[in-house]
């Protein structure tokens, strides 16, 4: 290897570093106008009227658009078509928008979109999941499976209830997982225009421009083929730009009314409305374990608060359960989930999407099991892994495991063993591990088509061009296309031109999102750098007079592996091949293997590979005040194969602070005023100041192992690493507060409030825990069961059958055909 | 982006002219500092002045010197200024302060004048104009804009105490606690002439009508007494180690004989409308122990009552109160800072921990 495995400068690094990327607010085009939206300020109400006449006779005002101008509904997911672009009859949450303003300028757009006058009636307000429940009516939504329930799902892999009765031990918790944001440093921004051949095109700080090209098609009513999507670098994503966005679609129809090039770039306070960020979940977990600890059966319950759109929120609500069998043999699993629609901006997918949440609650569970069976918490671990290249109870196909090293590095490095519950009081460590998907094995809406495409185009300069959909959001995808082709074709990223993102001129990509970029990305550019390779290899081969077999290309040069003498430069290579097969271009393309998941909602889960992580979080706490400190971290990430090592470590470190944000202080937090005065529910801190997130000063000293086990399905080997190694820190925090003061917060933040109000329940000699009280009673459906493969499944449920309210095909995808 | 209301912008270049455009552009128009929170709030509609003055070229304000009795600051000096001066280093609570306001870049901008008269600050105030729609507003910025206290009928309601007939808001600024404990006195200049007063006297514990100065009056100075055998700290909670205001600002001046207290001035920052400053008479005279500390701490948490309006639940920011007054007062009586507590260690560390 040349090139794999070295840590490199990345090759966006130059123009990132000298402030000359273009991101999309960097637009400008001659002749723009500017769009301001007018949000709604109550959380629920239906519209009656809007007026909109005096704003478009105001100054510099082209257009004001509104909700008739949007008729057609769209959606991240085929099966939660429940968004317009401006708001037709009812507005669902405090931000969201009823009109746009297209003016010669910002401030003409904004002073205008003031002069609309809108006619409400209010609306009750719903503000959580209990009250979502209890209120089957006025309904949010008018979908659903009932009243203000977005979606329930219920599965069930083997007896569970037997496995707990037979269960030397169990043990029962509740845990809340507090919803929070991605806060990208970028706001989203977009501009459009209609090309001079009378196509629309758009600039947007998208991570997924496929599914941007496709939602546009539908809401706007014109064919893909006339649309073309640029995915701008984004100034990070984290999921937030996962979704098509209202102001995306808003200043498409404004380019094609105004026939000007039309942007708009979000304040601050529109990012938290955008949001599609952390459920807040709910979680009942009962887990039996054997006198000796091992895992007999787990039962999971979870109830999310999905605020006020469907986003990608079936597919959440399946991630609360899907992965929880990934990391340890589970024997037998009952998972069972629910969404509740409320009036606050739409949860979606953030950095492990759907899965943190319940990881928490898992983690923090066993390090209960551990003390309350007085083992070591790496050793009640480490003795139950699940199986590498086996069938989870719920199939999903696993391949390599480095979790064992993961946890053994870590309990090295952090000299666990000597100092776990030795260390005195206001001191503690806490060990947590985790899984994650290497991409979703299926996309979000039905095909059998590949999953990331490119095409390599090169010629007799020597230069190659690789063309590919994905999208950098600041997690090296470009480098990855890169340095894989550069590797094969033995000449260096820095030769290649990299093109992506860009529905004119790439190969489709779904995205980046699931971690699923460099797998299957990278995959697909191997498929064409070994496809280019040949042609090449052919041409050198009569041209220098020996077997392809004796070639080899590296340091721009094809030479005779015998003989290095006789060699082609690169260069000499294109020229002979061209020469040989006319115009060069080859093309690879990816799809994930079929899954064993043969049941409906099966869907949800399947991946080419896993990942895993283990982390040992060291906290100090202040026993008197509760105040929480992070002196250091080590944490170790089966990554398969880093493939630049550089990049690999920014992601684990990234992921680490991303993780004590949501660990120690980042929520999204709602404020109600009294009933009374009134019905008022506002984010309580939409501002970067307010909403707490660590800064560079709170980042503590980070150990990062790299942990290379490569899996026949990576490239290379290699895996995930985007978002996998931000699942153990949440729960190792937790349980490091437990060994150093011994309460246990079984929610997120963990505050110093919180850990003052657990030690002086504790001092009144009640139960040293801060967290949620009873789970509430949920009226399930019944249980979709699945056998286990261990007990005779084929990964068909034994009681399927057609259901009413069935929001996904057969196949559990969440998409129904076309 | 948020945008500003249209304004005019003057640029003074004496103190005297600046003090004749203030007299005659009247209740429309308003001091440009720093403007590191004013623009902001100007782009959030909680301030809308028609007339900028900016003070940035009154070269009267600049100055920054000792004489025989005073460190003389001029208002416009910035708190980056501040923070670099060996002089200013030597009243340690002032310099703490200035150094722990939000971030090095703000810190270049932001003034020593504009950081004492920061407007008061409240999460149902400090959000943009759409938000405060969402609420109907409150009775600091009934109609979106902030207006100052007058008497007859009170308009919109205080979201944090809805019964109050007054406003909450917090006084949220660093320096004024600290130069408070250290005694400062200051300097307002209007049409009339100049008048000098404590800059305790500065403040009024009204969450709208929070400081006394007349519209037309400016800051010019600030006047910190040189008393070399006065030991002063200033102890900030906040929750992380940059950006954020304080929660509570504890400021503390000590004059100590051995180990028995001469003096002692001891001010709370962002518990109230405006900075507190406690009754210190039965530290007078006595020996600093434990016991004397814990006594006090007790005795004078009490006065702090801060409200649901702010970064933190207010019942832990009162068991703050009390783990700051007490670490404060071991940290000027000369104990090992690694003998604190953790969030002392925090609290009394120059950089965060």
């Amino acid at each position: 290897m040349n090139i794999i495995g070295k840590p490199r400068r990345r090759v966006d690094a130059r123009a990132k570093v000298l402030g000359q990327t273009r991101f999309a607010d960097d637009l400008s085009l001659p002749r723009m106008l500017h769009c301001r939206l007018l949000r709604s300020h109550l959380p629920h109400a239906r519209i009656l009227a809007i007026d909109t006449a005096r704003a478009a006779a105001a100054p510099g005002v082209k257009c004001v658009l509104t909700g008739k101008d949007f008729p057609i509904s769209y959606g991240i997911l085929p099966v939660s078509q429940d968004e317009h672009a401006l708001c037709t009859d009812v507005v669902r949450f405090v931000g969201d928008p009823v009109a746009a303003v297209i003016a010669s300028s910002e401030e003409e757009a904004q002073a205008a979109a003031e002069l609309i006058e809108v006619t409400y009636e209010s609306l009750t307000t719903i503000a959580d999941p209990h009250q979502a429940m209890a209120t089957p009516a006025p309904r949010i939504h008018d979908y659903g499976d009932d009243g203000n329930v977005h979606k329930r799902v219920a599965f069930e892999f083997g007896d569970v209830e037997e496995a707990i009765a037979k269960a030397d031990h169990v043990f029962e918790d509740t845990f809340f997982f507090q919803g929070n944001t991605h806060l990208p440093i970028e706001q989203h921004a977009s501009l459009a225009i209609v090309d001079p051949d009378g196509k629309l095109c758009i600039w947007s700080s998208t991570q997924t421009p496929h599914y941007l090209h496709r939602a546009l098609s539908k809401s706007l009513a014109i064919p893909a083929a006339h649309i073309r999507v640029i995915a701008t670098p984004n100034g990070g994503g984290f999921g937030g730009k996962s979704d098509p966005f209202n102001h995306e679609i808003v200043v498409c129809k404004a380019a094609m009314r105004t026939g000007r090039p039309v942007k708009i770039c979000l304040n601050r306070e529109e990012v938290f409305y955008c949001h599609r960020g952390r459920h807040p979940v709910e979680m009942h977990l009962r887990t039996a374990v054997s006198r000796d600890g091992m895992i007999q059966a787990m039962d999971l319950e979870t109830l999310l608060d999905g605020g006020a759109y469907g986003s990608y929120g079936v597919a959440s609500t399946f991630y609360t359960g899907a992965l929880q069998t990934v990391t340890y043999k589970v024997p037998r699993y009952r998972f069972r989930g629910c969404r509740t629609f409320t009036n606050k901006p739409p949860c979606g997918p953030k950095r492990g999407h759907g899965t943190p949440q319940p990881r928490f609650a898992q983690e923090v569970q066993l390090d209960k099991i551990a003390v309350a069976l007085k083992t070591n918490p790496a050793t009640l671990r480490s003795q139950q892994l699940a199986e590498p290249n086996s069938l989870t109870a719920n199939y999903l196909r696993i391949g390599t495991i480095g979790l064992g090293q993961c946890i053994e590095k870590v309990v090295a490095g952090s000299d666990f063993h000597r100092r776990w519950q030795k260390l005195p009081l206001g001191r503690g460590l806490g060990l947590a591990c985790s899984s994650y998907l290497c991409g979703a094995g299926l996309p979000i809406y039905w095909n059998d088509l590949p999953h990331s495409g490119v095409q390599l185009k090169l010629d007799r300069s020597g230069g190659v061009t690789a063309f590919c959909g994905a999208t950098e959001i600041g997690q090296g995808s470009d480098d990855m296309l890169a340095l894989i082709v550069a590797e094969i074709l033995g000449i260096d990223p820095f030769d290649i031109r990299v093109v992506t993102g860009d529905t004119d001129l790439t190969p489709v990509d779904l995205g980046s999102y699931s971690s699923r970029v460099t797998l299957m990305m990278g995959n697909a550019a191997i498929q064409a750098a070994e496809r280019a390779k040949e042609l090449l290899a052919e041409a050198a081969s009569k041209k220098l007079d020996v077997p392809k077999s004796r070639l080899s290309f590296a340091e721009r040069r094809v030479f005779d592996v015998s003989d290095p003498a006789k060699s082609l430069s690169f260069q000499e290579a294109t020229m002979a091949a061209e020469a040989m097969f006319g115009t060069l271009g080859t093309v690879g393309s990816y799809t994930p293997p079929a899954s064993a998941a043969k049941f409906k909602g099966g869907g949800v889960g399947p991946s080419p590979a896993y990942s895993y992580s283990a982390a040992v979080v060291e906290v100090e706490v202040d026993p008197e005040t509760g105040w929480i400190h992070v002196p250091k971290i080590w944490i170790g990430h089966d990554i398969g194969r880093a493939l630049n090592p550089v990049l690999a470590r920014g992601q684990v470190e990234g992921s680490v602070y991303m993780g004590l944000g949501e660990a120690l202080m980042e929520e999204q937090y709602f404020r109600r005023l009294p009933a009374r005065l009134s019905n008022a529910l506002v984010h309580k801190f939409p501002s970067m100041l307010e909403y707490k997130s660590p800064t560079t000063l709170e980042m503590p000293e980070v150990v990062t192992y790299l942990i290379e086990e490569p899996d026949a399905s990576g490239p290379f080997g290699a895996k995930e690493v985007g978002q996998g190694p931000l699942l153990p820190i949440m729960p190792a925090v937790a349980n490091a507060v437990f060994d150093a003061v011994g309460v246990r917060i079984d929610e997120v933040p963990i505050t110093p409030e919180k850990i003052v109000r657990a030690l002086e329940r504790a001092a009144r000699g009640q139960s040293a825990r801060v967290g949620p009280g009873a789970f509430p009673s949920i009226p399930w459906p019944e249980s979709l069961r699945v056998p286990p493969p261990w007990e005779g499944g084929d990964g068909k449920a034994v009681n399927e059958r057609p259901r009413k309210s069935s929001m996904s095909d057969k196949d559990g995808r969440l998409g129904g055909k076309p | 982006m948020m945008r500003a209301t249209p304004f005019r912008y003057l640029a003074p270049k004496s103190l005297g002219e600046a003090t004749a455009q203030l007299h005659a552009q009247g209740d429309s128009a308003m001091l440009l500092a720093g403007g590191t929170d004013l623009v902001p709030n100007m782009k959030r509609r909680q301030q809308t002045p028609r007339t900028l003055i900016s003070l940035r070229q009154v070269r009267e304000l600049h100055a920054l010197e000792i004489d025989d009795k005073f460190l003389r600051i001029g208002a416009a000096v910035t708190l980056g200024t501040l923070t670099e001066s060996a002089t200013v280093r030597r009243h340690h609570a002032l310099f703490r302060a200035a150094a722990q306001v939000a971030t090095p870049p703000i810190r270049n901008m932001a003034t020593i004048g504009g950081n004492l008269c920061l407007d008061t600050r409240c999460n149902y105030y400090n959000q943009n104009h759409e938000w405060r729609r969402a609420i109907d507003f409150c009775m600091k910025a009934p109609h979106g804009e902030a207006i100052e206290r007058s008497e007859g009928k009170q308009e919109g309601v205080c979201w944090v105490a809805p019964g109050s007939p007054r406003c909450w808001a917090v006084s949220s600024n660093d320096s004024a606690p600290a130069l408070i404990a250290l005694d400062a006195r200051i300097r307002l200049s209007s049409n009339l002439g100049m008048r000098e007063a404590p800059l305790a006297d500065l403040y009024a514990d009204d969450g709208m009508s929070f400081l006394t100065k007349r519209r037309t009056e400016i800051l010019t100075e600030i006047l910190v007494p040189i008393r070399p055998e006065v030991r002063s700290t200033y102890w900030k909670l906040r929750r992380r180690g940059a950006f954020d205001f304080p929660v509570l600002g504890v400021g503390a001046a000590l004059e100590l004989d051995r180990n028995v207290v001469k003096a002692a001035r001891i001010v709370l920052g962002a518990v109230a409308s405006r900075p507190i400053v406690l009754d210190t008479s039965s530290l007078i005279g006595a020996n600093l122990s434990d016991e004397a500390i814990d006594a006090f701490a007790d005795r004078t948490m009490k006065s702090a009552k801060p409200l649901d309006n702010t970064d933190f639940q207010l019942g832990w920011r009162k068991r703050v109160t009390r783990a700051y007054l007490t670490g404060a007062l071991k940290e000027l009586r000369g104990d090992d800072p690694a003998t604190l507590s953790l969030i002392g260690r925090r609290a009394s560390a120059l950089l965060p921990i």
